[in-house]
């Protein structure tokens, strides 16, 4: 008998696996966001276009030389810098100046997500840490928000709260004042609805938030007396952030629960939070405190929404 | 006609076309062969015959060690070389009977039974024979087929899901011999009065589920149920949710919910005891996979030779770079196929390259994405389960149910960080059980 001179490769079942990557999924989100991306371009004008590509730009270094810098392996391709840079960069006014957008890139990556130990790690949203920092930091230039003709203008969520009117059709399609990536409902649910097909986001997150606080403000409305309003509720449905939050930041894997029930608990608590935040607080925004703050509470949320295993629902053993 | 199913599960491309449609050729045996004492679940069989002597087909070489064990038998004639500790594909050495083969085939007398009545004529013959799950689990059939009551048990379901892609021997078998099956069945359902029987088949074997209704037909006793392609649809806990509604954990046995559960190819090997008289010597075997010259189903003598096996079904058409004993998802992977086929192992999948090779350049940090929780058919969170059993944190891990867990893969297969949870819940499960028998053993 001859002797195996080829050695065999051997592991642990399963020996087979699926094609998709964290990069796709990664990948896929960017996918998802370049309608909003796109549009708040066009609607702002070049500054919004330097503001993203410097953002990604700066998140990407970042995390590349912060794992340089302490010999670790670089895991930028997995474009999850990217990600972060570009939902940042949505979230910042299309006029604030370079460096801030600099500084809240690196903030985002160093501060919340590597210094906790990188990707999958964090437990607040990168993003939105970033943005609460620099919205704390920088608060004028943070709120101030301008048109297409470059005219300073109120977000229709700061309109309403002074009690004016706004036009829910330039809100649908976002040809009104607000971050770069937060004017146009159109181009976010356009994302949205890709996310979904992809399952690269499951719905019980955005549903139970946006349903939940829906829900709110109409309580809100109708308990305050001053009457009821389907304007006023799909205007705050459309604006202030809350479709790219729903959609695109509450359902951010690595800080939103991992049980099903969790989600759905999850996304009520979010829904009353930026009720609570809207309605009763001094900012006319809620949704980025909102998340980052019921980020804190996903470890909690985890414990209590464990589900029954299967042939276990009945009696605990 | 709606097809059962449970949630959860995945669908990993499942290669059956390879070797499906090729007829089952019968391998001739080599020179030596082994017969392992421990080829099923429940205590070894103990060696009953010594070196030089003579034994016949169908004699019985390893005597069952009490009621959770299984009689042994020669699938040649000859001489019996060694009665010593040989290496199987399940990677251990286990005390083994080797067997000179003089190529004569003389067949030992049929098997006999001194019982009278019906029930115990079936039982003591399927334990003569040394019947055991032919899905790969091995339980011996005659512990299976003895509930406290038999009046208690409502359902006997087939298992011809066969789910574990590239396999094709339950397929085989139930388009060549369906009529047996649904004898062995038969059967079976003698002993239990007051059972239907249910002949569960995914729904992707259209032919099998066409074939087994006729076979089945004029028996009002049995119905052939479809149930939804996916896997793991073929696992005992999930195939009883799919056709029954019921539910099992890991503390119970199918006969707790009133159900027994056997392979198409175990009612097959009962037709065969007890019809036949024959004890459990040969199986159908799947060589395939993308480095098998020509992928096909083979009769093959238990105690044969992987390697033989292997060079008699045409080869490989190159070095491959993996071998795995059963199908992609819960099979072993084998170092050498100087092994011999034993009663749970019915394939050998070959493959040019690893396939999770790339997998392995693909890992990242765990991104919580959830996959793992939607796909798990025991409902747990397979991603949590993981880190605990890695901390070897073992009240967390109990906590979170990691005990439920059925090993099939699922979750590793689906993750996109390309974690391996299943290895590691796997390993340390099977370190708490371990634990909790010491434990046990103290008190």
């Amino acid at each position: 008998m001859e002797k195996t001179e080829n050695l065999l490769q051997v592991s642990s079942n399963p020996h087979t696996r699926d094609t998709g990557t964290t990069a796709e999924i990664m990948r896929t989100v960017l996918i998802s966001l370049c309608p909003a991306a796109i549009f708040g371009v066009w609607n702002f004008g070049f500054h919004a276009l330097l503001l993203i590509v410097v953002t990604v730009a700066t998140c990407v270094l970042a995390e590349f030389l912060y794992e340089k810098a302490l010999h670790l392996p670089i895991t930028v391709t997995d474009f999850s810098a990217a990600v972060t840079g570009l939902l940042l960069a949505l979230n910042l006014p299309p006029t604030l100046p370079v460096w801030m957008a600099v500084l809240g890139g690196v903030f985002a990556i160093i501060i919340v997500k590597m210094l906790f130990g990188g990707l999958g790690q964090n437990f607040m949203n990168p993003a939105l840490g970033a943005r609460c920092f620099l919205l704390i930091s920088f608060s004028q230039a943070m709120t101030t928000f301008t048109k297409v003709d470059a005219v300073t203008g109120a977000t229709p969520l700061a309109v309403l709260k002074s009690g004016g009117s706004v036009n829910l059709l330039d809100m649908f399609i976002g040809n009104t004042a607000g971050t770069i990536g937060e004017t146009s409902a159109a181009a976010l649910l356009l994302g949205a609805a890709y996310l979904l097909i992809c399952h690269v986001i499951d719905f019980r997150i955005p549903l139970t938030y946006i349903g939940t606080f829906t829900v709110f403000v109409a309580m809100v409305q109708l308990f305050s007396g001053n009457g009821f309003s389907v304007t006023y509720l799909l205007a705050e449905i459309c604006g202030g952030g809350l479709l790219l939050g729903a959609f695109f930041m509450a359902t951010d894997y690595v800080t939103s629960p991992i049980t099903p029930g969790g989600k759905i608990i999850y996304g009520v608590l979010l829904g009353v939070l930026t009720g609570i935040f809207r309605m009763y607080g001094s900012s006319a925004e809620g949704v980025s405190y909102a998340i980052i703050f019921s980020n804190l509470l996903v470890p909690l949320i985890e414990r209590i929404s464990i589900p029954r295993a299967f042939g276990r629902e009945r009696r605990a053993s | 006609m709606k097809s059962g199913t449970f949630k959860g599960g995945v669908h990993p491309w499942d290669g059956k076309e390879l070797s499906k449609d090729a007829p089952v050729r019968v391998l001739e045996p080599g020179a030596e062969l082994v017969y392992p004492m421990s080829q099923h679940i429940g205590a070894p069989a103990v060696p009953c015959v010594k070196k030089g002597d003579r034994v016949l087909k169908g004699q019985r070489v390893g005597e069952a060690s009490g009621f959770m064990s299984a009689n042994i038998h020669a699938s040649v004639s000859g001489k019996v070389k060694a009665v010593e500790e040989r290496l199987t594909a399940g990677g251990t050495k286990v005390m083994s009977v080797v067997v000179t083969n003089d190529g004569e085939y003389e067949e030992a007398l049929p098997l006999e039974t001194s019982e009278t009545g019906e029930k115990e004529k079936i039982r003591d013959l399927i334990r003569q024979a040394g019947v055991v799950g032919m899905g790969g689990a091995t339980f011996p059939v005659h512990v299976k087929l003895s509930p406290k009551s038999d009046d208690a048990i409502e359902y006997v379901i087939l298992n011809g899901a066969e789910c574990e892609p590239y396999l094709t021997s339950d397929y085989r078998r139930m388009l060549d011999d369906a009529e047996k099956i649904v004898r062995g069945l038969e059967i079976i359902l003698a002993l239990f009065g007051k059972a239907k029987g249910i002949i569960a088949i995914e729904d992707n074997k259209p032919d099998c589920v066409k074939r087994m209704t006729d076979a089945a037909n004029g028996h009002d006793r049995i119905t052939v149920v479809p149930v939804k392609t996916k896997y793991p649809q073929g696992g005992e806990r999930t195939l009883i949710f799919a056709t029954t509604g019921r539910k099992i954990n890991s503390d119970m046995l199918p006969s707790d919910v009133g159900c027994i559960v056997n392979n198409v190819n175990t009612a097959y090997e009962v037709y065969r005891a007890v019809d036949e008289r024959r004890p459990l010597t040969e199986r159908l075997f799947t060589v395939t996979g993308d480095a098998a010259a020509t992928p096909g189903n083979f009769l093959v003598p238990l105690g044969m030779s992987h390697k033989e096996v292997a060079e008699q079904a045409g080869g490989f058409n190159c070095e491959p770079e993996k071998l795995i004993s059963g199908g992609p998802m819960m099979g072993v992977a084998m170092y050498t196929l100087d092994t011999p086929v034993a009663r749970g192992t019915g394939s050998i999948l070959a493959y040019k390259e690893d396939p999770v090779k790339l997998a392995e350049q693909q890992k990242t940090n765990c991104i919580n994405c959830g996959r793992c929780v939607q796909v798990c058919p025991g409902r747990v969170i397979p991603s949590r389960l993981a880190d605990f059993a890695l901390q070897k944190n073992r009240a967390m891990f109990e906590k979170y149910y990691g005990m439920e867990c059925c090993e099939c893969g699922c979750c590793s297969f689906i993750c996109p960080a390309k974690r391996d949870l299943t290895q590691s819940i796997k390993n340390y499960r099977r370190e708490i059980l371990a634990l909790r028998k010491a434990e046990r053993a103290k008190k």
